[in-house]
């Protein structure tokens, strides 16, 4: 069927902020799908929340909003744009419930808008339990007993009838939020109470457990005209319990016989049947191991993390191909894009092995309880290839950039046999390495297999990972096992451990042996057809297909997997780097191990190694491609972190050089240069032993920023007031603490702000200065920003002007850099300096329309900043205000603390732009989901030191209408001070006159809860359990004053005032 | 154990050997499934052929004797890159290895099967052999080389005798080419009462036994080497209906004057889309053939084309333009692959109780 010519205008819908469950893949599917509607003539208009992703480019959409997705706001560009339709089906959960609501709203009838890909009514029927299990019961296909329960009550009724353990899942939600596993009727009421909470249509599914059933999925496709084909199965390695989000998973499937497998492709292809899905859609299907016995456990009406995993382990462009069947085109008549020489209608053949494994942030959140269930907690993903699967899951362990590089672990092998078997049976994020802990102690393949579930396939793939350590432990320095090894995927670090060896002696030793990889290509068709896909993966195989061509080529580095403090910002970053080495006429080759992002689509670059980001695997690409050099500005800590061994190895580095970017990282190199130059920094000390820590505290004067050298995103950094609070530091963080040295810095009050300069070795160009709202001490990651600056005067900006241009020129920066700031009693003071990418240039790049990383990529090349039409110095400031705001993803994860400190905690950021900063604010607010009502109630319970600052903050509520309630020491102090205010009781006091304040919470009686009390991490203090309560019951929540402020700005800014003369 | 493939362009490729110790020839082969290792192996339609596996990973979940399609398998070797170590499903009866072995099928493991699939694509389907050392190359090569592949070897994988496959419903002959045992599964599902003839079976053999209809199987090989099946395929039709499938499609479109050719690397796998012309409808069928029928053959024959493969044009179904006969390239009982097709036996099963209706009117 040709496309279809009465619609002109498509409005698509993006997902918004990254959170736990909707991370890049959703950027990559957007702008997959934006490109692919304007490649078939249409005009794009496009409104996502989140400015760092591609798909909020000019050149992806015809039209660009950078608007939060609620129903008011996208109502508005709605008017405004009038589109002929909408497409909500490429934007993740949060762009499909944002249509649903557009529909209930009355607008799209109203303005005769239509719904491009699936109908409202099948999306309705594919996400509404009871529905959903309606229409498996009419096609006769199994589904878990289960029923859609409004009250806890019912819900217990229903688990005592079919017995435990149950499966709570909330209708409408993404990732599970808010569901898990019953096993009794304690933690029923507890988790179906607060998977009602956070369920908008106030509905969960209580399921009968069918845990220990093989996980399968499914990635289909269909079209109008009711062609339906599979794009790729994935079988995870985990057996039904654990979310598939927070699985390890294979691609294709592995462990089914043809008949199986076809009984389930027969079962999904006519679900995506009777759905009547017109573009992509995933089935989630168990299979009892010991019968034919499966249920159907979900589907997906739309793309997801999955079907962008699929696409990248098949070279299949789901997403793409997804829009174009929104236009009414069929599979039969759109070109394989892979192989240009077939259709898109073609199941595509894998020669080859995938495995994806979740990225944690574990690492970040050392409290988090690490258990792995139903609630997704991962919040990335990697993915290997390899032509077998240990080989892919070797790849893959590490690409994870964790403290393992291999399936050896220091801590499992200290463990009791006790622990070790807890850690099998209640899986963790580290469950893989306690598994080959427990083959290198000689359990048997039955033995774990009974225990975990995992089938015994799976389980041999790490047992022989062990056995192979062993092998190669016993035959030092044998060739032999030496190929053996790599064609089993073991990085040359890891044989170097077995072997009392460096690195450096087995790469010299393999390739004298002339042990390489060689590169195959991604072609979905196991090379039946001719294929030009630049798409490759390593194997230790025979033959290369990868052929170096005649081009000059520069290698870009990628930033790895989306973790806090490393987000889809730097794919960003790394996909413009891509544009600029293009339009240099250089060759681009991206290498990266993503799967979820716009980087690893094979047609952003020349030439696409999907590999691990180690420093062999780098190596060895460069080794066959000889790039003109290679760029690691723009792929984050990860890309940053290879550049010195990349240069002892001969490669060549664009851009700052090793020993500068070595001047600006190391703290005593660092002093040196900011004392020649003359700038102000808070004192700093470093320290390597205890001893010297707490001497150095003390000089300084408390309170102090304690901090490892060498951070990504602030991890294991805290303000400490007091020697007690400093040694509680160094014992928790012994094992980072004194592998490096410690920093000690003055802790300053004030405003922090951060710049991103581009240097071409002369001249600094500055696009913009971003002012912190929050004070200093909140991470800048988790901070809300403004641009341009609202409270430094002139002298101030000049002084960071000044100041960023002298250390770009002295540390010989070229490319990009950023600057943290801090003002203090009208002084500008550096706090740090990152010599790459940080995560501002997407932001800092929309709302000033300098390309960023672009025009540092071009610098870097060569063309200096005037040769490119820039006049050096801060860049004239746009007429717009930009607020950008944090997104967190608390409700996911139990056990961590809210509380905003040093140490990076969100996943992701909006952004909101208008004339004014009150209605920017409010934007951003909106955005973030911390939009409150115009109207309402606010909950204070304050730190005794922020008393004297909460009174202008609760005259300022009260002014605009609002209800305050607060503990007992707030409520006296407030109302000493004339302000109306009701009492609650503490948590553990009971008060007949008083409300309790978790009950307060319960019964959503509060609209914003205002909560400074931190500090103490326990997770029984009452603050803690405030704030989690808050955010178990989905109440904003603002742990800073500045925040609180600001948000009050925002509110004041949309009321009137009202005052009696 | 070493072990290694020789080409007859003289390309060598070592690894490892599973399965029989059998020194081996045949036409060297690949298919892109990535399930069903084990029904493609019985696949009597492989046999003279040492059949290469694209996917990777092979044996995962082992072997069960339901899933045969084939009792005594013909294919000649196996080549893979990967075979499981442990293999792990609840209706595994044997390993991968230990099956071939007791099937006297030699195994190769370790190879590049991507640069020899891509080898085969370019240079064509090859003869080659697998052998154990490297000591008697030259003798090996001249071997390869003097090798002729086998025409007979229908008559070979075929019953010998007759026998039947009881059902209640329909009577239908089968004539076995190398018939796959999911076939006779999809006619007994059909509840029909199938007798299997021998490849050398007559039209006055067939029509003796008062079928409702008759099936021609698959089977290996060039359908030019069974010309009495075509003869008797001429006069079947004219009075009973009848299906043909794979080889059995290739002897009725030869048998109503069309010809066939024999394909530079052929179809295998069973994500090979095919259109059925009337409706449009796509399906993704399950293909193992070397040979096809020329599309310019069919002009002045009775023969309408019914299914195209979408991306090569291979002529994949026909219907006769007067009698109840129509054939498909592919297998419409899939085994390994999607069941996507399978209605074409309900199709068959319509025109016999059509025709049982109209000798009742």
């Amino acid at each position: 069927m040709p496309k279809r010519t009465d619609v002109h205008k498509i409005l698509v819908i993006g997902s918004g902020p990254i959170i736990i469950g909707q991370a890049a893949e959703f950027d990559y599917s957007g702008t997959q799908a934006c490109l692919a509607l304007k490649e078939e003539g249409y005009q794009v208009v496009l409104v996502n929340s989140n400015p760092a992703t591609i798909m909020t480019d000019t050149e992806i959409a015809d039209k660009v909003y950078i608007e939060p997705l609620t129903v008011e706001s996208v109502a508005r560009i709605i008017r405004q744009e009038l589109p002929d339709a909408i497409l909500p089906t490429l934007g993740g959960q949060i762009a499909l419930n944002l249509a649903v609501a557009l529909g209930k709203s009355g607008i799209l009838d109203e303005l005769n808008i239509q719904l491009l890909g699936t109908k409202l009514a099948s999306i309705d029927q594919a996400e509404d339990r009871e529905k959903f299990k309606e229409l498996m019961n009419e096609l006769h296909e199994p589904v878990p007993a289960s029923k859609t329960v409004n009250t806890v009550a019912e819900a217990v009724a229903f688990a005592e009838q079919i017995g435990y353990p149950v499966i709570v899942r909330p209708a409408f939600t993404m990732g599970g939020t808010g569901g898990g596993m019953c096993n009794n009727r304690e933690e029923l009421e507890e988790i179906a109470a607060n998977g009602l909470d956070l369920s908008p249509a106030t509905q969960c599914l209580i399921e009968k457990s069918i845990k220990g059933y093989k996980e399968i999925e499914f990635e289909v496709m269909r079209d109008s005209a009711d062609n339906a084909m599979v794009v790729c199965s994935m079988e995870n390695f985990d057996p039904v319990g654990i979310h598939t989000g927070d699985s390890i998973v294979f691609a294709p499937t592995q462990t089914l016989t043809d008949r199986e497998y076809q009984m389930l492709r027969d079962c999904s292809l006519k679900l995506i049947r009777a759905l009547k899905i017109e573009g992509g859609c995933n089935v989630q299907l168990a299979l009892d191991p010991n019968s034919y016995t499966y249920n159907v456990i979900e589907v997906n009406p739309r793309v997801s993390r999955s079907s962008a995993l699929a696409s990248k382990a098949t070279g299949y462009p789901i997403a793409k191909m997804a829009a174009k069947i929104a236009v009414g085109l069929t599979l039969d008549e759109i070109i394989n894009p892979v192989t240009k020489t077939t259709y898109a209608e073609f199941e595509p053949a894998l020669d080859y092995v995938v495995a994806k494994i979740p990225r944690w942030p574990f690492d970040k959140f050392s409290r988090a309880d690490r258990t792995l269930g139903t609630q997704m907690k991962a919040t990335g993903e990697v993915m290997a290839i390899g032509r077998n699967a240990e080989e892919a899951l070797q790849k893959a362990v590490r690409s994870l950039e964790i403290d393992q590089k291999d399936l050896y672990s220091k801590e499992a092998a200290q463990v009791s046999d006790e622990v070790l078997e807890k850690r099998l049976v209640y899986a963790r994020d580290d469950r893989l390495f306690y598994l080959a802990e427990a083959f290198r102690r000689n359990y048997s393949l039955e033995g774990v297999h009974e225990i975990t579930k995992i089938t015994t396939y799976f389980l041999d793939i790490i047992k022989h990972i062990v056995e192979l350590e062993e092998e190669i432990a016993h035959h030092p320095q044998d060739q032999d096992i030496l190929l053996k090894a790599k064609r089993y995927g073991f990085s040359d670090d890891s044989i170097a451990r077995l072997w009392e060896s460096t690195p450096a002696a087995v790469r010299a030793m393999r390739k004298e042996a002339a042990i390489r990889p060689v590169y195959k290509m991604v072609d979905t068709c196991a090379a039946e057809f001719e294929s030009a896909t630049p798409y490759f993966y390593s194997s230790y195989d025979q033959e290369n297909e990868s052929i170096k061509s005649d081009k000059p080529s520069i290698l870009v580095i990628g930033s790895g997997p989306i973790r806090i403090g490393q987000g889809v910002e730097f794919d960003y970053a790394t996909v413009h780097s891509v544009k600029a080495i293009q339009q240099m006429g250089y060759e681009a080759i991206v290498m990266n191990s993503n799967p979820e992002t716009v980087s690893t689509d094979f047609s952003i670059s020349d030439k696409l190694y999907f590999e691990p980001l180690t420093l062999e695997d780098v190596l060895n690409v460069v080794e066959l491609e000889q790039p003109e050099g290679v760029i690691v500005q723009f792929g984050g800590q990860t890309a940053i972190n290879l550049a010195a061994g990349l240069e002892e190895n001969g490669v060549k580095i664009i851009g700052t050089t090793v020993a500068d970017l070595d001047r600006a990282e190391d703290r005593q190199l660092f002093d040196e240069v900011i004392t020649e130059l003359g700038l102000k920094q808070p004192i700093g000390k470093t320290a390597t032993t205890e001893a010297g820590v707490i001497a150095a505290a003390e000089e300084i004067g408390y309170p102090v920023l304690v901090r490892p050298s060498y951070v990504l995103g602030g991890r294991a950094m805290e303000i400490v007031n007091n020697q007690q609070e400093l040694a509680n530091y160094l014992k928790e963080n012994t094992e980072v603490g004194l592998a490096h040295p410690i920093l000690i810095d003055a802790y300053l009050e004030g405003r922090e702000c951060e710049v991103d300069a581009i240097c071409d070795g002369t001249d600094v160009l500055l696009p913009g200065i971003m002012e912190h709202i929050e004070h200093a001490g909140v991470h800048s990651g988790d901070s809300m920003a403004v641009y341009p600056p609202q409270s430094f005067n002139q002298d101030v900006i000049d002084q960071i002007v000044a100041a960023t241009e002298k250390l770009a020129v002295a540390l010989k920066c070229k490319g990009i850099m950023n600057i943290q700031f801090i003002i203090h009693d009208g002084e500008a003071y550096v706090l740090e300096v990152n010599p790459r990418a940080s995560r501002t240039v997407p932001f800092l790049s929309k709302i000033t329309g300098i390309e960023m990383a672009q025009v540092a990529t071009r610098a870097i090349l060569g063309q200096s900043l005037k040769e490119q039409g820039f006049k050096p110095g801060l860049a004239p400031e746009s007429s717009l205000i930009h607020v950008k705001a944090p997104v967190f993803s608390f409700s996911k994860l139990d056990d961590v603390d809210s509380y905003l400190g040093p140490e990076m905690k969100s996943t992701g950021e909006v952004m909101g732009m208008d004339q004014t900063f009150a209605k920017a604010l409010y934007k951003a607010f909106a955005g973030a989901k911390m939009a409150v009502p115009d109207v309402g109630s606010v909950l204070l319970t304050i730190d005794g030191k922020d008393k004297e600052q909460i009174l202008p903050l609760a005259r300022r509520f009260r002014n605009i209408g609002y209800q305050i309630f607060a503990t007992a020491g707030t409520s006296e102090f407030l109302r000493d001070n004339g302000v109306h205010v009701t009492p609650v009781t503490k948590i553990h006091e009971n008060n007949a006159d008083q409300t309790n304040i978790l009950r307060l919470l319960e019964a959503n009686q509060v609209q914003l809860v205002i909560n400074t009390m931190g500090h103490d991490h326990e997770v029984t203090s009452d603050g803690f359990v405030i704030r989690q309560t808050a955010i178990e019951h989905n109440i904003p929540l603002i742990t800073s004053l500045n925040t609180a402020e600001a948000l009050l700005t925002a509110l004041e800014g949309r009321s009137f005032t009202t005052q009696s003369l | 154990m070493k072990r290694y493939l020789i080409l007859e362009d003289g390309s060598v490729y070592e690894g490892e050997a599973f399965g029989a110790q059998e020194v081996t020839t045949g036409e060297v082969v690949f298919t892109t499934g990535m399930t069903g290792y084990q029904e493609a192996i019985t696949d009597q339609s492989y046999a003279n052929q040492i059949l290469t596996f694209t996917n990777p990973l092979i044996g995962n979940y082992g072997v069960n004797l339901d899933d045969c399609e084939s009792l005594q398998p013909h294919c000649k070797g196996v080549i893979c890159r990967e075979v499981a170590r442990v293999s792990s499903n609840w209706r595994q009866q044997e390993t991968l290895p230990k099956f071939l072995e007791q099937m006297g099928i030699p195994g190769l493991k370790g190879i590049d099967t991507r640069a020899l699939t891509k080898k085969l694509r370019v240079h064509g389907t090859m003869k080659g052999s697998l052998i154990n050392s490297m000591d008697d190359y030259e003798h090996a090569f001249d071997q390869l080389k003097a090798t002729v592949i086998n025409k007979d070897i229908v008559s070979q994988v075929s019953t010998s005798k007759p026998y039947p496959n009881p059902g209640s419903k329909r009577n239908v002959v089968l004539v076995d080419f190398g018939v796959k045992h999911s076939i006779l599964r999809e006619l007994a599902e059909r509840n029909c009462n199938t007798i299997v003839l021998p490849s050398s079976a007559t039209a006055e053999e067939i029509l003796q036994l008062h079928p409702d209809g008759v099936l021609l199987s698959n089977g290996p090989g060039d359908p030019k080497d069974v010309p009495h099946a075509i003869e008797m395929c001429r006069q079947i039709q004219e009075k009973l209906p009848l299906f043909g499938i794979c080889l059995g499609h290739q002897i009725f479109c030869l048998a109503n004057g069309a010809d066939t050719y024999h394909m530079k690397f052929g179809h295998r796998g069973f994500n090979h889309p095919v259109r059925e012309i009337a409706t449009g409808r796509i399906a993704f069928t399950s293909q193992n053939h070397g040979y096809a029928v020329e599309p310019d053959s069919l002009k002045d024959t009775d023969l309408i084309v019914t299914h195209q493969e979408i991306n090569d044009g291979t002529i994949e179904g026909v219907r006769h333009k007067y009698y109840p006969a129509f054939s498909v390239q592919f297998h419409p009982d899939a085994a390994p692959g999607p069941h996507d097709a399978v209605d074409l036996f309900d199709d068959f099963m319509d025109a016999m109780d059509k025709r049982k209706e109209e000798q009742n009117a």
